[in-house]
């Protein structure tokens, strides 16, 4: 086990420290930053002054260095728009996505769980294939014409709900829906192929021998047993909600990050992406470092690959 | 007639979705090769009398019975806009499909046959691609180089080769220890040899389907970057940025969305069930 701990340790340092290097990169390439700190009027000489007050002279190797030190202390450096330090933006963005990805996750769970078993129970009946055929149209709708949808139903045809803003959990209810829709298909597929194979398995057919209420049987030891690799899988769907769904989010104005990513791409307010980028990729890294880490303690056949 | 042809039979005739996504798709890729063909006006031609027509369907009173589809807010013709629009979806597709499957699959084969050192090195880069948001990042490039078709191709076929080099992987690593694979080596093939001739006939049924699977995401995720305003640009007419375009006047004429949205739709649909009807047809087992 600590053998395997440690490799993995090994390869999510290094994975950080690549992620870390291309959102430095990033900013890098987005222009000249002397230029860009010296504001528009500057003249040559000015925007010299800046590279060399800032240090933009130095080798690129050391620059990025600093930077990484830096922005592990927490100082991810300042907006070009915003007063604020990018630090301050994100912190203050991120429970809106927290709240949004906890919502989506639900969702998702709440219909693709029920749909694949009932999808398992039925196999090849007209129900597996009704399920199977939403499935297949979900992953085929693009996510922002989905949420135009959702909006022009619930929000402008119904009226039951607002459809654009962060004032209060309603704002939350369409996003959530938009974004669990999109987690639903893969997870669906996962939980009926997980109950078909458990369904067919001997310890099913004891129990259903030794005479145990159908119900107990198919809760308490098939889905229990099917229903694994779905949480997992739903671990890495959940990062990814967390790291801020950029279309959704921005379809539905909601102050999440994903929204602030993508205004701060429109107006080239490069800071800000760098420091989401990093912020994102880390905690994607660490996310699924102690996911595979819980993987390996519980299952130690993954141990030994 | 024998029992691997009656098998292969019937699965043919159970696979109705397979034929009907092929003729989907067909009608597709026929409509976006002739556009100038077919298409009743020039995709950009703006006729500006002519602005926001609805098509017949929806309101018949103030339909032009030239434009069948109606007309956009700077009176294009809609339907000539989406038959056009199937040339970038197509094209982004297909060509991103290629760069991130050369990708995926020189660096799985890779990992796969030499294991050791080259798989380490693999993993890291595939964990490293997994860690990086893809909308974002794609976002962020195509705001620095800007929105053309090569950029856009490029930053995702960058981005979409991860799942190739997975199942690569270990497809190549089954077939590394088959007899047919030692006998090369045994009479001396050079490693390129056996990886071409003996390797990669064996794990290219695989691909297929996940070149389907990925063609379709970079379908829909060019839609989006455009939808976002950082993909194509105006005026070309992509499916998502005539969903952006139409997403103002969403309260009145709501047609205007549907019909790109619906096309993005039908195209991915049909390039999914295909991959699916694939894997169904050459699976050994069929559908479970």
């Amino acid at each position: 086990m600590l053998g395997f701990a440690l490799r993995r340790l090994a390869l999510a340092l290094a994975v950080g420290l690549a992620v870390s290097a291309i959102a430095f990169l990033l900013l890098r390439v987005s222009g000249d930053l002397a230029a860009t700190l010296a504001g528009e009027e500057a003249t040559a000489a000015e925007i010299e002054r800046i590279r060399g007050l800032y240090g933009l002279d130095r080798p690129v190797i050391v620059q990025y260095g600093e930077w990484l030190l830096r922005s592990l202390r927490g100082d991810l450096g300042r907006s070009l728009f915003y007063p604020e330090s990018v630090a301050k933006l994100i912190l203050d963005r991120l429970p809106n996505t927290a709240t949004l990805a906890t919502l989506g996750l639900a969702v998702a769970l709440l219909l693709s769980i029920p749909l694949g078993v009932v999808a398992a129970l039925f196999r090849n009946t007209w129900i597996d294939r009704l399920a199977l055929a939403m499935a297949v149209l979900g992953q085929a709708m693009p996510s922002f014409w989905f949420a135009l949808l959702l909006i022009f139903f619930f929000g402008i045809t119904l009226g039951w709900l607002p459809v654009s803003g962060t004032d209060g959990l309603a704002n939350f209810v369409l996003p959530a829906l938009a974004l669990g829709w999109f987690s639903t298909p893969v997870l669906m597929r996962l939980t009926r192929a997980g109950m078909v194979e458990v369904l067919a398995a001997d310890y099913i057919r004891t129990a259903h021998a030794k005479g145990l209420p159908v119900r107990t049987v198919l809760v308490k030891h098939a889905l229990r047993n099917a229903v694994a690799p779905v949480v997992a899988l739903a671990s890495v769907q959940f990062g990814n909600m967390l790291s801020g769904s950029v279309v959704i989010e921005t379809v539905f104005a909601l102050q999440g990050i994903g929204y602030l990513a993508w205004e701060s791409i429109s107006r080239r307010d490069f800071p800000v992406v760098q420091g989401i980028l990093l912020v994102v990729a880390l905690f994607y890294v660490v996310l699924t470092l102690v996911a595979d880490l819980l993987n390996a303690w519980l299952d130690p056949r993954i141990r030994s690959s | 007639m024998s029992g691997a042809q009656a098998v292969r039979r019937a699965r043919w005739r159970g696979n109705v979705g397979l034929i009907i996504a092929a003729l989907v798709l067909g009608i597709i890729v026929l409509m976006a090769v002739a556009a100038p063909l077919i298409a009743p006006y020039d995709p950009y031609e703006q006729i500006l009398d002519d602005r926001m027509l609805p098509p017949a369907f929806v309101d018949a009173e103030r339909a032009s019975p030239t434009h069948l589809l109606g007309t956009d807010n700077l009176g294009r013709d809609y339907l000539s806009r989406l038959i056009y629009g199937a040339r970038i979806s197509l094209l982004i597709g297909f060509f991103t499909m290629l760069v991130s499957g050369v990708i995926g699959t020189v660096l799985g084969v890779a990992a796969g046959f030499f294991g050791g050192r080259t798989d380490m090195v693999v993993s890291f880069l595939v964990t490293t691609r997994l860690s990086l948001p893809v909308v974002m990042v794609a976002l962020a490039v195509v705001a620095v180089l800007g929105g053309s078709l090569q950029v856009v191709v490029l930053v995702l076929g960058l981005l979409l080769w991860d799942r190739f080099a997975v199942v690569m992987r270990s497809a190549t690593m089954q077939v590394r220890g088959r007899d047919y694979v030692t006998a090369a080596r045994a009479i001396g093939c050079s490693v390129p040899r056996i990886l071409w001739s003996e390797v990669l006939p064996n794990v290219v049924s695989g691909l297929v389907v996940i070149a389907s699977y990925e063609m379709a995401q970079a379908i829909l995720l060019e839609a989006a970057l455009s939808f976002l305003g950082l993909g194509v640009q105006p005026p070309l007419p992509s499916w998502g940025l005539m969903v952006s375009e139409a997403k103002e006047f969403m309260l009145f004429e709501p047609w205007m969305i549907m019909l790109p949205g619906a096309a993005i739709c039908v195209l991915v649909l049909a390039i999914n069930l295909l991959g699916d009807g694939i894997r169904d047809l050459t699976a050994p087992e069929g559908r479970r």
